[in-house]
C-alpha cells in the first residue's frame, strides 16, 4: 500500500490552537496543498490577519509575516511591491477583511495587487468569543447582538465577493465552501487558481470560504456544517463573480 | 564634490534614493509633499517603487512589509499622518524592523495648521504607538543635515533593526540652501532575519510582534532594551556653541536652533556670555553632552516652536542643578531673534 | 485494500470525519480519551474503506493518513 493522503509539507507539524471542528484547518491545509503542488513553498511569504488565525505564522513553513489588524492587504503590497518574485498570500477573517481593513482590502484590489486573499468567512469575531462581524446574518444572535443583528440598527452584512467583483483591479472574486468533500475540492481548485493568476500576474484574486465556528454559534461541529449549508449559502451563494486577467481588460469572461 | 541648490525635502527625498532606499509608500499631506512628488517622479528611473497609499495607514503597513523583505524603505508624512502611523509604527518596532519615517512638522493638535511647529518631540521621543518603545530620531537644522542624518538614519535602522524618524519641520523642508551628496556604499549587510523566502534552504522566518506569554514578550522587550542601552551610549550627537564660558545656555534643535543662534550671537556682540547647545539627535537624548555644555551655565533657556516640550529633556538630563526656563511660540508661529535675545537678556540680568 | 491512521494525539474528536464517509465505517469511539481529553476517531471496519481519502479531506487537523 502506498500513502495517499498524508499532512503537505508546507504545513507544520504542529497542533492548531483551532477549536474542534473549526475548519480554519481544512483551510490552512488547503492553501498548503496549493504551494506543495506549484513547488513555491520556498518562494512564498504569507501575511497572517489579527483574529482566530492571529499564530498562523506557527502553521505554514514558508516565511510568515503577522500584520496588524485589518493591515494585511497593505502589508503583502509593500512585499509584493519590494519583491514581485515572491509569492504572497494573506490570510484574513471577517472581521479583518471586511470591516477594519475595509480599506486596504478594496484598495489592493482596485490597484490590482498581485496577490492572492484567503477570506474566511465565519459570519462572527471568533477570536473575541463571538461579537458581530461585517457578514453576521441577519437574525444571528452574537454577543453584541443579544437580540439578533437587525439590519435596521446595525445593518447589513456585506457580501465581500460582489463587491470586489466590482473593481477592474480583481482578477478572481469566489466563494467557496468547506462544508462538504465536494465543496472542498472546489475550494483547492479555486485556490489554486488565484496562486496561478498570481503567478501569471494576472491582478487581485480573492478567495472568500465560508467557514464555521461551533464554539461561537453554540453548535456542535456537525451542526456548524449544517448551519453553513442552510443559512449561510443561501445568503452568501457559492461561485465565481469575477475571473478575468486584471491586468488585460478585454479578455474579461 | 558637486553643490546643488535645493529644497530641503528634495534633498532629503534625493539622499534617500542614493542610501539605497527602494520602496516610497506616502499619502499626500502639506508640508511634506515635495518628498512624495520628488520620489514620484525619480523613484522608478532609479529602480525603485513609489506607491501613492489609500491611507497612512496603508502607507506605513507597506512600509512594514516592504521592510520585512529586508528591502531599504521609507514613508514621509506631516503631523497628523504621523498620528494615523503611530499604530504601524509600534507594529514595526515591535517586530524589530529598520525603516525611516520623515515627520515634517506642522502644527497641532488636530487638523492644526500647515506652517513649521516642533510640537511632535513628545511624541517623536516618548509615545509613537502603544507599549515600550523608542525611534531613534534625528532633528536636522539645515538642508545639508537633512541630506546627511537620512543617510544615517538607514545605516543606523538598519544596524539596530529600529525605525528611525527624520524630525524636521515646514522650514526646513520649503528652504532652499545648498547641498552636496556624500559618497555612499551600496553594500548593505545581509539581513538573515528577512521573510524573502526560504528556498527550502532555511527554517521559515517569522516577523511578528505577537508574544501571548507575558515572560517571553517581557523577554522581548528587555532584549530590546539592550540595544537602547547601547545606542544611549554611543549615538548622541550634539551641537555645542560657545559653550565654554556661557553662563546662559539656550537649548533649541532644528530650524529653532538657527534662530536661536543669532540671538545667541547677538547676546555676545552685548557682552551677554551665552552659548547655544542644539541636540541633533533628539532620542537618545545628548544627556553627557548637554552636561558639558552647562558647566559655566547659571541659567538655561529652553526655545521651541511648541509650549515647550523639549524642556522636560533637558530638566531631566541636567537633573534640575540649573534653572530651566522656556521661551517658545506655537501654532505656526517661528520665534523672532529679538524675542529670544530679550528672554537671554532677562536670565542675565541686563534689564 | 486500504486503511487510515488517525493520529491518535492530534484528533480533537469534532467528529467532521464520520459525517464525510461514504462507507460509514468512521466513528469516535468511547473508550480511550488521548491527552488532550478527546475520544478520537477510528475505522471500525479496516475491510470495508475504500481509500477514498473523505474522512481525511474532512479533517481539520489533518490527522488522518490513508495509505491504498
Amino acid at each position: 500500500m502506498a500513502v495517499v493522503f498524508e499532512k503537505p509539507h508546507a504545513l507544520c507539524d504542529v497542533n492548531l490552537h483551532y477549536c474542534p471542528g473549526c475548519t480554519h484547518g481544512i483551510i490552512h491545509r488547503l492553501v498548503c496543498e496549493v504551494i506543495d503542488e506549484m513547488g513555491i513553498e520556498g518562494n512564498t511569504v504569507g501575511i497572517c490577519p489579527v483574529g482566530c488565525s492571529v499564530m498562523a505564522y506557527d502553521y505554514f513553513n514558508c516565511d510568515m509575516i503577522e500584520a496588524a489588524h485589518g493591515r494585511a492587504p497593505a502589508t503583502a503590497t509593500g512585499v509584493k511591491r519590494a519583491r514581485p518574485d515572491l509569492m504572497v498570500f494573506t490570510y484574513q477573517g471577517d472581521g479583518d477583511l471586511a470591516a477594519i481593513g475595509t480599506a486596504e482590502t478594496v484598495h489592493a484590489a482596485t490597484r490590482g495587487e498581485n496577490i492572492v486573499v484567503i477570506f474566511v468567512n465565519n459570519t462572527t469575531y471568533g477570536m473575541t468569543g463571538g461579537q458581530m462581524a461585517p457578514t453576521t446574518l441577519p437574525g444571528q444572535v452574537t454577543q453584541t447582538t443579544p437580540f439578533g443583528r437587525d439590519p435596521k440598527v446595525q445593518g447589513y452584512p456585506i457580501r465581500v465577493c460582489e463587491m470586489l467583483s466590482t473593481l477592474s483591479g480583481t482578477a478572481l472574486a469566489q466563494r467557496v465552501a468547506v462544508d462538504s468533500v465536494p465543496h472542498i475540492n472546489e475550494a483547492k481548485k479555486a485556490i489554486r487558481k488565484a496562486f496561478e493568476n498570481e503567478r501569471d500576474e494576472k491582478g487581485f484574486s480573492i478567495i472568500e470560504v465560508l467557514s464555521t465556528c461551533p464554539t461561537n454559534w453554540g453548535l456542535s461541529p456537525v451542526e456548524a456544517l449544517e448551519r453553513l449549508r442552510t443559512d449561510m449559502i443561501p445568503y452568501y451563494p457559492l461561485g465565481v463573480f469575477k475571473d478575468c486577467d486584471a491586468k488585460n481588460p478585454k479578455e474579461e469572461k | 564634490m558637486e553643490r546643488n541648490l535645493m529644497k530641503g525635502n528634495e534633498a532629503l527625498a534625493e539622499a534617500a534614493m542614493r542610501a539605497g532606499c527602494k520602496c516610497f509608500f506616502g499619502y499626500p499631506i502639506t508640508p511634506q509633499t515635495e518628498i512624495s512628488a520628488y520620489l514620484a517622479k525619480k523613484m522608478q528611473a532609479n529602480g525603485g517603487v513609489f506607491l501613492q497609499a489609500e491611507s497612512e495607514i496603508a502607507a506605513i503597513n507597506m512600509v512594514l512589509g516592504a521592510s520585512a523583505t529586508g528591502t531599504r524603505c521609507m514613508t514621509s508624512s506631516s503631523s497628523p499622518g504621523i498620528s494615523l502611523k503611530s499604530e504601524g509604527i509600534s507594529y514595526i518596532a515591535g517586530s524589530d524592523l529598520p525603516c525611516v519615517i520623515i515627520n515634517v512638522e506642522r502644527g497641532g493638535p488636530g487638523l492644526g495648521g500647515i506652517q513649521p511647529s516642533q510640537s511632535d518631540y513628545w511624541q517623536a521621543t516618548k509615545a509613537l504607538g502603544h507599549g515600550d518603545f523608542q525611534l531613534l530620531v534625528f532633528a536636522p537644522a539645515s538642508v545639508q543635515e537633512m541630506v546627511d542624518m537620512v543617510v544615517k538614519a538607514f545605516d543606523k535602522a538598519d544596524e539596530y533593526r529600529m525605525p528611525a524618524m527624520i524630525l524636521a519641520d515646514g522650514l526646513l523642508g520649503q528652504m532652499m540652501e545648498p547641498v552636496t551628496f556624500p559618497e555612499i556604499s551600496a553594500e548593505q549587510k545581509p539581513k538573515a532575519w528577512a521573510c524573502d523566502g526560504t528556498k527550502m534552504k532555511r527554517k521559515h522566518n517569522i516577523i511578528n510582534s505577537l508574544y501571548l506569554q507575558p515572560e517571553t514578550l517581557e523577554n522581548s522587550n528587555i532584549s530590546r532594551y539592550e540595544r537602547y542601552k547601547k545606542i544611549k551610549e554611543t549615538e548622541t550627537d550634539a551641537e555645542i556653541y560657545l559653550c565654554d564660558d556661557a553662563e546662559i545656555v539656550v537649548t533649541a534643535f532644528g530650524a529653532t536652533a538657527r534662530v536661536a543662534k543669532s540671538a545667541v550671537n547677538a547676546a555676545r556682540e552685548q557682552g551677554i556670555k551665552a552659548g547655544l547647545f542644539r541636540p541633533k539627535i533628539l532620542w537618545p537624548f545628548p544627556v553627557k553632552e548637554i552636561n558639558e555644555a552647562c558647566k559655566s551655565a547659571k541659567n538655561v533657556l529652553s526655545v521651541e516652536m511648541s509650549m515647550g516640550q523639549m524642556i522636560d529633556d533637558v530638566k531631566l538630563a541636567l537633573e534640575c542643578r540649573i534653572p530651566v526656563s522656556f521661551f517658545g511660540r506655537t501654532g505656526g508661529v517661528i520665534p523672532k531673534p529679538s524675542e529670544i535675545l530679550d528672554e537671554i537678556k532677562k536670565l542675565g540680568g541686563a534689564d | 485494500m486500504a486503511k487510515i491512521t488517525v493520529n491518535f494525539e492530534k484528533c480533537k474528536g469534532c467528529g467532521l470525519c464520520t459525517t464525510a464517509c461514504p462507507k460509514k465505517i468512521v466513528e469516535l469511539q468511547k473508550k480511550k480519551r488521548n491527552s488532550k481529553g478527546y475520544f478520537t476517531a477510528v475505522c471500525i471496519d479496516n475491510d470495508a474503506c475504500i481509500g477514498c481519502k473523505s474522512c481525511a479531506i474532512m479533517c481539520p487537523d489533518c490527522c488522518i493518513t490513508v495509505e491504498r
